[in-house]
């Protein structure tokens, strides 16, 4: 059969997840760019987001689009002081130790949900509809994550393009020296590009949290992916890490379509590792 | 730490099992020893800059090549852990090699290593039909579960002197290193690569050679572990979590100190087990609370670790003689 409905299901959904990955990446690829930190917590930030919609919604009974913005700011605030509180005081070392700040961070975060929460998975109760659309089901979730996200990368692009901040960052992303002759200041901007990726995290709390489960362990299932996508569309570069989600989701969508799905995350990754040798400035990055 | 000092402490250790300790403090010892001989083979190359989030793919390795040699075809340990040791030196040679050739270094290194450690997990995950998937493995128990052949001993005190001889092994291996020209030659490459390259290092070579030690000593560890539990789950033994772990032991401890990363183990080992003691289950992550603030603190305050950080002179006697010149 040359034309198989599941197969273009599979691609659909591939690119619905895509959206919602490359949200991820967006905020991450923000921090990396302007501060030069890989925050391997991310997705913890994320879990963060989406435990606070949850905790929100079901305990305090407020509306979910509120609970949304909570989370969104919620996000953002810890994102400005884990790089205030932390990030901040070695900055100058090198930068294997941000990293490795940072994952003790996700130690933390993972640890301290565990430790509110329990393991116990927990959900909305929201029961969204799926669309059927010519004998495919496509979940209707999904799509809403995938049009957010986005929406929200136009509204970051318009930003960086339009604002003076935005000009900061980006010019700080290509030449942190000269900038600072400019009249920028630096330590500025580092911390409003770490409450941008924080509140980022938020939004994408509330895109995930509405197709799964939040546990404490969530962070895991989605960290690694995106930081092998930031990387792949060349750290700091947003368009690069855009295209590179839609490319790693679409080889884990086919690759749990023709095999199960771990292995569509091991193609995903063992591409990540060749694409590292092929091309280590990443996929769209140029060679400095 | 003087000779005799160190024959002291030996023979302290080696006397454990005669103490007729109740089993509990048995195990805690033999964690420590197993977990502290993980740290330490991931240090002799974590201390060079060369900081890999992956070692839990070795240790995945080591485990499952063996549990499942045994299960599926009856083949020993001791054939299986030679063929464990060399599935993981191809393991490392396929990454490591393109990596060191094509210098990827500092955190795309990390992210490099990090993907390898996931793919381990998710491809034993994948192969459930045989792994056992998620839910782990049990490999099979020989007779009473003492056996030299099966290399499965369920006498604590006979794992315990394993474990230990494995432990001062590792050491002894560490401190080779230390001594050796390829710590110098490593010292050059992670201060600037170009630069030993032209004073006749050759730079992918000498670090292919560390990893490959590395790799060897984690996947016995894997091995260890996996015939001390009698029980493997790839989340445990494979993938992010555990590779994190292994990381931030390492530092906590110190990784540039002999002694250091079993320091590491005594401490994060200890903290897990007496807050489970003192506070029981019920509130389950308040030792990964914790350890996650001693992490941050340490990794801004001290980040060369307990042992490695000059304050800690109550400690120095733990310190091995830095190293002759020459």
């Amino acid at each position: 059969m040359i034309f198989d409905i599941f197969l273009v299901e599979a691609i659909i959904n591939g690119i619905l997840f895509g959206g919602v990955l490359a949200l991820l990446a967006l905020g991450l690829n923000l921090v990396f760019g302007v501060v030069d930190v890989v925050w391997i917590c991310y997705a913890e930030l994320v879990m963060v987001g989406m435990y606070s919609i949850y905790w929100g919604n079901n305990h305090f009974g407020l509306p979910l689009v509120i609970c949304v913005v909570i989370a969104i700011f919620a996000v953002a605030l810890l994102g400005f002081l884990i790089h205030f509180l932390v990030i901040r005081p070695i900055l100058g070392t090198p930068p294997i130790n941000q990293l490795l700040v940072t994952g003790g961070l996700l130690f933390f975060m993972q640890s301290l949900a565990t430790l509110l929460f329990t393991g116990d998975f927990r959900n909305l109760g929201l029961h969204l509809p799926v669309l059927e659309l010519a004998e495919m089901y496509i979940s209707f979730s999904r799509l809403i994550a995938f049009v957010t996200a986005l929406l929200a990368m136009v509204a970051l692009y318009m930003f960086l393009k339009r604002t003076y901040l935005g000009a900061a960052i980006r010019a700080i992303s290509q030449d942190r020296e000269v900038v600072v002759l400019m009249g920028v200041n630096p330590q500025r901007v580092y911390l409003v590009a770490s409450a941008l990726g924080g509140g980022l995290a938020g939004l994408g709390a509330a895109l995930l949290i509405l197709q799964y489960d939040v546990h404490p362990l969530i962070g895991i299932s989605f960290g690694p992916i995106t930081f092998m996508i930031c990387v792949l569309g060349g750290l700091g570069n947003m368009i690069g890490g855009f295209i590179a989600a839609f490319v790693m989701s679409q080889l884990i969508s086919l690759g749990g379509f023709f095999l199960e799905t771990e292995w569509g995350y091991v193609i995903a990754f063992v591409f990540f590792i060749i694409m590292m040798f092929i091309r280590p400035q990443g996929l769209f990055g140029n060679r400095s | 730490m003087t000779r005799f000092s160190k024959f002291t402490a030996l023979f302290l250790l080696a006397a454990v099992p005669f103490l007729d300790l109740p089993d509990y403090y048995m195990h805690v010892l033999i964690l420590i020893l197993i977990w502290g001989f993980v740290y330490t083979g991931w240090s002799i190359m974590g201390r060079f800059g060369l900081v890999s989030l992956g070692h839990g793919a070795f240790l995945g390795i080591g485990g499952y090549t063996v549990g499942m040699l045994w299960n599926f075809y009856g083949i020993t340990p001791w054939l299986g852990i030679p063929i464990a040791l060399i599935l993981a030196t191809i393991v490392a040679l396929i990454v490591g090699y393109p990596c060191f050739q094509f210098r990827i270094i500092g955190h795309y290194f990390a992210l490099v290593t990090l993907a390898l450690a996931e793919v381990v997990r998710l491809v034993i995950i994948g192969m459930r039909d045989y792994t056992g998937g998620s839910l782990g493995m049990t490999p099979q128990r020989y007779g009473e579960g003492m056996s030299v052949y099966a290399f499965q001993f369920v006498e604590k005190d006979y794992f315990y002197v394993i474990v230990l001889l494995s432990w001062v092994f590792g050491i002894w291996v560490w401190n080779l290193v230390d001594g050796s020209m390829a710590r110098y030659s490593m010292e050059a490459i992670s201060d600037d690569e170009d630069a030993s390259a032209s004073v006749g290092i050759n730079v992918t070579r000498e670090k292919l050679k560390i990893t490959i030690l590395s790799a060897w000593l984690t996947a016995f560890g894997g091995v260890l572990y996996g015939q001390y539990q009698m029980y493997l789950n790839p989340d445990t033994i494979a993938g992010i979590s555990v590779s994190l772990q292994i990381v931030f032991a390492s530092i906590v401890g110190g990784m540039y100190v002999a002694l250091g990363p079993t320091v590491g183990a005594v401490i994060t080992i200890l903290l897990s087990e007496s807050l489970r003691i003192l506070v029981g289950v019920e509130l389950a992550g308040l030792d990964g609370t914790i350890y996650g603030i001693m992490l941050i603190l340490f990794i801004i305050f001290l980040p060369r670790g307990i042992l490695g950080s000059g304050w800690a002179k109550p400690l120095e006697i733990l310190r091995f003689p830095k190293d002759k010149p020459g």
